[in-house]
Formats: C-alpha cells, structure tokens, sequence
C-alpha cells in the first residue's frame, strides 16, 4: 500500500504499520477465492481422482479447499465429478439450487464436460452444461489430480477477476435458480415443455 | 431341436428320468429348458445335485442374431455353481417369445435372482411370475421402452456397430448429435405432451410387518439416505423403514450411475470395450481388465499368452487386490465415523502402487493394460526394483499398521462385532461372493476353485472368518490383502523374461459365434463376463456379472434390526463401488 493511499484515508501516522488499505474487491476476492468450500459430492470415477486430490499427496488444503461439505447449503463450489446421468439429473440440478450464492461449478473430466466416452447412453446426458451454468471445465478421463488443481487455480483467477461492483448475486431480481428437470418418457427440461406441447398440438392439427 | 440332448445324459444319467421332458436341447454347451419346467429344474439343481449358487442371470434378445432366427426372441441363461465342489458349472436357458415374454422367477429358490430378475425386466421387458417386488431397476419408473433390446435405438444412434462406416473412409463429420430435433440425448414417444403427463406413483414398502418392538414407543418414520450423501459410497438411494432407530426395513434404488455399459459394449468392437471395463469398477481397473480379456481370449481359437503378461497380469491384479481392500478399509472406517484420518492412512500406499500402474500404463487409475493375447506394455527393471521395495516393505508395514489401529481396536470391536450377521446358507442363497461370502465361513475363492491364468502355481491360503459380520470381513480384506502380498513376492521373483505381447492381433478380431461366462476373483467377488458372439467383430450380447450389484442383494437382510448408524457400515462392509452396481 502506497503512503499517499494511507494519507488520503486519514490513517494516524502510529498505525500505519497496522493497518492496511486495500480495494474492497481485493480483499472480497482473495477471502472468497482461499476458502472455497466444495460440495461433498461425487459421481464417479472421477470422485475417487477428487478423493485423491484432497489426500496427502496432493493436499487440497494448501489452497483452503479441504472443508468438503456434506450440505450444499454451506458450501461454494459444486465439482460435477462423473457421468451426469438422467436419472441423476434433477438430484444435482436440486443440489446446484441448494447452494447460496456465489456459486461456482467445475465440470471434472469428459463425462460432466461432455458426456465423454459413454455420450451415446440412452441415460447419460451429454454434458452437465446443458442444464446448469459451469465455471471451469477439465478434460481428462479421469483428469489427474494436477489437472484438477489447475481447474482449481483457474477458478481461483476466475473468482479473483470478479468485481463486487456488478456480480449478479446482488442483483434483487437475480436468483439463479434452475428449473429441476422432470423424469417423464425421457428427461423433461421444464423450460422445454410448451414448446413440445406445441410441436405435439401442431402436428395433431395437420393430421386433421 | 428336441429329445434329450447327449450331454445331459453323459452328465447326470438319473436325469433320464426325472428331467428328460424338461430339457428340450442344447447350444454352444447350454441346456434349453422348457420355460414351464424352470422351477423345477433349478430347485432339483439345488437340492440334489449341490448347485447351490446361482451366479449369473443374464437377458439375451435373438433378434438379430444370424443362427437363432427360428427360435424365440427372448431367453435368459442362468450360470449355477457349487460351492461344495469348488466350482463345477452348469447352465440353463429358458427362452420367452416376442408377443408375451413371461418366464417364472427363480426368487422364492434363488434369492439372488431378486436384482438380476428385475435388471432384466428394466433392460429387456421380460416379465417374471412369482416375482416379489417386479419393479425397473437401474432406470426410473414411466422410462419409455426397455432399452437393450435390438430394436431400440438411442436418440445418438448412428449405426448398429462402431466405429461407423458412414465416418470412414470419406467422412461426413455432421454426427447424429446434430440431427436429433431435441439437440439432446433424448428420446419420446410419439406425440408425447408433457402437459397432459402424469408421473406414475411410487410406493416403497419398507418395514411394515415388523411387529418385534413392544418395550419402547417410537414413531415409525421412512428415511431416504441418497443418492447425494457421503456414506454410500456413490449415488447410491437407500429407503429406511425405522422404528425409532432400529430399521425394518430396507429397500434399494439403484441406477443413479447406469451408464449403459452393456448397451454401448454391443457397439463396439471387442478391442473398444478394454478401456470401458476400466470405468465398471473404476477403484480396481486393472482387474476389470483381467476378467474381460480372459473371457474373450476363451472365445478365441489358439490365442497364447506368453509366460511374462501371465505374470504381469497376475502382479497387477493382486496389486489392485491390496490396493483394494485397503481403500475399503478406509471407508469402512470413515462410515463409522472416523472422518478423513484413516482414510488418508488408507490410500497412502495407493499413491505408490497408482505410481507404478502410470509408469506401466501410461494411466494412474484406468489403465487399459491387458489385451487379447499379452499386455499392452512391458515394464522395466526400474519398475520390478520399485515393485519389491513395495511389496516386501512399504505394503506389509501399512497393513501392520492398519492391524495395530484396528483389530483390537475397542471402538472399532464395538461398532462392528456380531453386527450385519449373514449365515453362510444366506450368503450362499443371495450370491453374495468374495470377501462378503469367505467373510460368512464359505471356502469359495475361484482362484483356488477354478485356478485361471497361472494361479495355479502359487502358494497362497484360501482365507476364511467365521464370525459373518463387519468385523469378519474387515478382518477378511486385511488377511487377503496379506496373501496377495504372499502372491506378489512370489510372481516377482519369478517373473520370467521374454516378450509380454503374442502375434499381434487385428483390430477388428473376429470371434466365431459362440457363448461363453467366463469369471475371476476380483477384489469385490466374481466378477464375470458373459459374451454371446455371431461371427461379427462386434460382441453380439455382453453382460456384466458384477460382483457389488449382486452382494446388495444381501443387505436389506443384514441391515433389518440393525440401529441405522449400523446399516451405512454393513453398507460399507459389502464395499460396493456403483460404477460397478449401476454399470
């Protein structure tokens, strides 16, 4: 911190050295981004990478990353770690809505970024972004654990760019919420349905 | 195909008898039994021939199969073996047509036919009578269709086999993704209206004739426990049916993970599916491996696997074993309670033993090393130099250690003796195998019973715990994990020279038609493949036996009069993994 900063703030000249001036931005972001709390929660195989990844070895904790929550509503990230599947689907879109604001999401491995190996399932949907917004996306099947700690860093970089002067989590309009997915015939997104019920009313209506 | 067929004659000659009008012919080695005569055959089976377990329950549809156009389209093959007699196989097949699949459920003799029945009827839409709770399984009640049949085709569906012509050798690079009007995975039926729908109703019958607790008044309440909680291992749905805190009653929905494996294996070519047993038990890849190339190779005219991947296989499969039951360890621990600490001590050796798999492989945790005929790499004398240091000092040191925390452990003995008992007859009846069926005092290890690859050759004990409980299996997982070591020191002192691949096979094998089940011992039980061929590159069915579906089938029973803290360690103690569950 510059002298003229503390001057222009009236710091008495004793504190100076105890006090510090900062952007509040910088002091919201770095707190934000060394506490990030994840959801304990985990797909599968690559769980057992993220399980890995928070063991000795690799130590999430050097990064304030180890207070895996079992309850979304006390945590920040959401690691989509595994296949999304359909009838998985509206449990995570549920999570993803449990969890306050601000919310980050990392998409871990192929599966959760596209569907990856098993992408033409009959139950697995291609990619958990065609639901829910995602943040950071790693490749890899599994990505090794230093792959995720580099989604880690650029989560971090992400959150850190962030200003507090127009993130939408104090928007009073904004909730964030997604609608949760309905397990019909197949995997009905609610803000589909009247464009299928139209389509469906359409062609009853040629046929006659 | 009528009369009695020579082998059925050759094998039991008092069959003639009692079974002639039941068995109407044979295949590939497999009886076809009369779907009326089902019940019986199996229960004569049990009880006087000794074919106690019934291991394999697999759904087939003959639809487009080239030699089976005369017959009817439905059939499901069960696989028996006799755990007295370590081993000794014998198969039926009872076959449904199109219009009417119905065959009898072999539940009220084989309880483990429970989850398999019901897979079936979820997949293929064949209906079983007699069947107590006929529900779908791995997919959702009101899902549209029964999706391993041949004539259902996914939303993505380009071709009936990969890799696709259409792509190769011109190429159209517009994949099906792109045409299906949803621009999604999904499929409806005809004028569906979502607005007009109904989701059907769900009623879980759990713990209502539970009539034992009369001292203490209690409410009766369900609790749901999943598929998102950090005891069950995975997306794993448990529906608990309590009074007070005692469970009544349990019951499983499963599926959470169905990534259609089977599905997808029936696309690929042989060589393809390698890569997708590594994601079935995604803790013990190398195993999944073992198995599936076993199973092929016992398809495959005159394959030879030389004497160094023999060894290279069995040192990774037993590497895996240790690896696994430490890790299940662990989390055994972590279900009761001990969060983080003995997992980290758990999966500390992991690290090393993942070191080497990638120095091996080229990957830590799917490794895709084993192919038809060898495997993929070899490995050098850096590598073996590690692997003793490994397994003659860091290994038997963490299981030391695991021993000196736990076995006497006082919380430990409290938390885990005489809970989650499961008879021997029981853990027989619902199929339960591996740790979960030696842990309950049944010799029956298909290394010992029907030695594969080279198993033969070493000098290792076949570990039993009497006790049935957790404590016993725990105490099963550290002993065994003991006898790989045993197992390990030895193939690495023996591991020969020489080359680790055969002739190279090409990369579309063909296999003539044929059908086989093929299982090993992986380090959750029998983990079996079951693969019906047609003289195509591609496999024409392939099943998955795996060993974690079917051990669940014994936890409702294990679980009932337990306190429910108690049913999320006896969950643990089976140590399922739902990669493996779901499929």
């Amino acid at each position: 911190m510059s002298e003229n900063v503390e001057s222009e703030v009236g710091v008495p000249q004793a504190l100076r050295r105890n006090i510090f001036t900062t952007a509040l931005d910088a002091v919201y972001n770095w707190s934000r981004s060394s506490s990030t709390w994840p959801v304990m929660f985990g797909l599968a195989c690559c769980a057992i990478e993220m399980v890995a990844t928070a063991a000795a070895r690799y130590d999430m904790s050097r990064f304030g990353m180890e207070v895996m929550r079992a309850s979304p509503r006390q945590s920040d990230l959401m690691i989509v770690a595994g296949t999304v599947t359909k009838k998985m689907l509206p449990n995570i879109v549920r999570i993803y809505n449990q969890m306050p604001e601000p919310r980050y999401v990392i998409a871990m491995g192929a599966c959760a970024t596209g569907g990856g190996p098993f992408k033409d399932g009959y139950n697995v949907v291609s990619g958990i972004d065609k639901y829910i917004p995602v943040d950071v996306y790693i490749p890899g099947c599994p990505p090794t654990p230093e792959s995720l700690m580099h989604g880690f860093m650029k989560l971090h970089q992400k959150m850190r760019s962030q200003s507090i002067t127009n993130v939408n989590w104090y928007n009073k309009s904004y909730t964030g919420e997604v609608p949760v997915p309905i397990l019909g015939p197949d995997v009905i997104d609610p803000r589909e349905i009247p464009a299928m019920s139209k389509a469906v009313r359409l062609a009853r209506e040629a046929k006659e | 195909m009528s009369g009695t067929p020579e082998a059925v004659v050759k094998k039991f000659p008092h069959w003639i008898e009692k079974m002639s009008e039941a068995i109407v012919g044979e295949e590939d080695g497999v009886w076809i039994v009369k779907p009326n005569a089902l019940r019986a055959v199996a229960k004569y089976l049990k009880e006087k021939k000794g074919y106690d377990f019934l291991a394999n329950v697999a759904g087939v549809d003959n639809l487009l199969h080239p030699n089976r156009k005369e017959v009817d389209r439905f059939e499901v093959v069960y696989h028996f073996y006799s755990t007295e007699r370590g081993g000794d196989y014998i198969a039926i097949k009872a076959r449904a047509n199109a219009e009417n699949p119905v065959l009898p459920s072999l539940v009220p003799i084989f309880p483990t036919a429970d989850f398999q029945e019901r897979e079936i009827w979820d997949l293929y839409g064949i209906k079983f009578t007699g069947h107590p709770n006929l529900r779908r399984i791995l997919l959702w009640d009101g899902f549209f269709g029964h999706p391993m049949r041949k004539d259902y085709h996914e939303a993505y569906y380009e071709e009936e086999h990969r890799p696709y012509n259409s792509r190769y050798p011109e190429g159209h690079y517009v994949s099906q993704e792109d045409r299906t009007p949803w621009k999604n995975n999904l499929v409806f039926p005809n004028a569906f209206d979502p607005e007009h729908w109904q989701a059907p109703e769900i009623y879980y019958e759990v713990g209502q004739d539970f009539k034992n607790i009369e001292k203490l008044k209690t409410d009766r309440i369900v609790v749901n426990i999943g598929p998102q909680h950090p005891s069950t291992h995975g997306v794993l749905r448990m529906i608990v049916g309590l009074e007070g805190e005692t469970v009544t009653g349990l019951e499983l929905e499963l599926g959470y993970l169905h990534r259609n494996h089977e599905k997808i294996g029936e696309r690929n070519t042989y060589l393809m599916n390698i890569p997708f047993t590594d994601r079935l038990d995604y803790i013990t890849s190398m195993t999944n491996n073992f198995g599936y190339v076993l199973a092929v190779e016992k398809l495959m005219p005159k394959v030879v696997v030389p004497e160094r991947a023999e060894y290279l296989r069995v040192i990774m499969a037993e590497l895996t074993r240790a690896m696994n039951h430490l890790f299940a360890i662990g989390f055994l621990l972590n279900d009761m309670g001990a969060f983080y600490t003995p997992s980290l001590y758990a999966i500390e050796e992991r690290e090393l033993i993942l070191d080497l798999f990638e120095m091996a492989s080229g990957s830590r945790m799917m490794c895709n090393y084993m192919r038809f005929g060898g495997v993929a790499h070899d490995v050098d004398e850096n590598w073996v130099k590690l692997a003793i240091e490994l397994v003659h000092n860091r290994l038997p040191r963490a299981l030391d250690e695991m021993e000196a925390l736990l076995t006497t452990n006082e919380i430990m003995l409290a938390r885990t003796k005489n809970v989650g008992y499961l008879s021997p007859k029981d853990a027989i009846a619902y199929g339960t195998s591996g740790p979960v069926l030696r842990g309950s005092g049944v010799p029956y290890d298909i290394r010992k019973a029907e030695p594969y690859s080279i198993y033969d050759r070493f000098d290792f004990d076949l570990i039993t715990e009497e006790g049935g409980d957790v404590y016993a299996r725990y105490m099963m997982r550290i002993r065994e994990a003991r006898e790989s070591v045993r197992i390990l020191k030895q193939a690495l002192r023996d591991l020969p020279g020489g080359p680790v691949m055969g002739k190279p096979l090409p990369y579309m094998v063909k296999i003539p038609a044929n059908e086989a089940y093929t299982h090993i011992e992986a380090p959750k039980g029998e983990l079996g493949f079951y693969i019906v061929s047609d003289g195509t590159p591609n496999p024409y069915r392939y099943h998955v036996r795996a060993p974690s579906f079917v051990n669940l089938n014994s936890l409702a029973t294990m679980a009932v009069g337990h306190k429910i803290a108690d049913a999320i360690i006896i969950l643990g103690s089976i140590d399922i993994v739902l990669g493996e569950v779901d499929r």
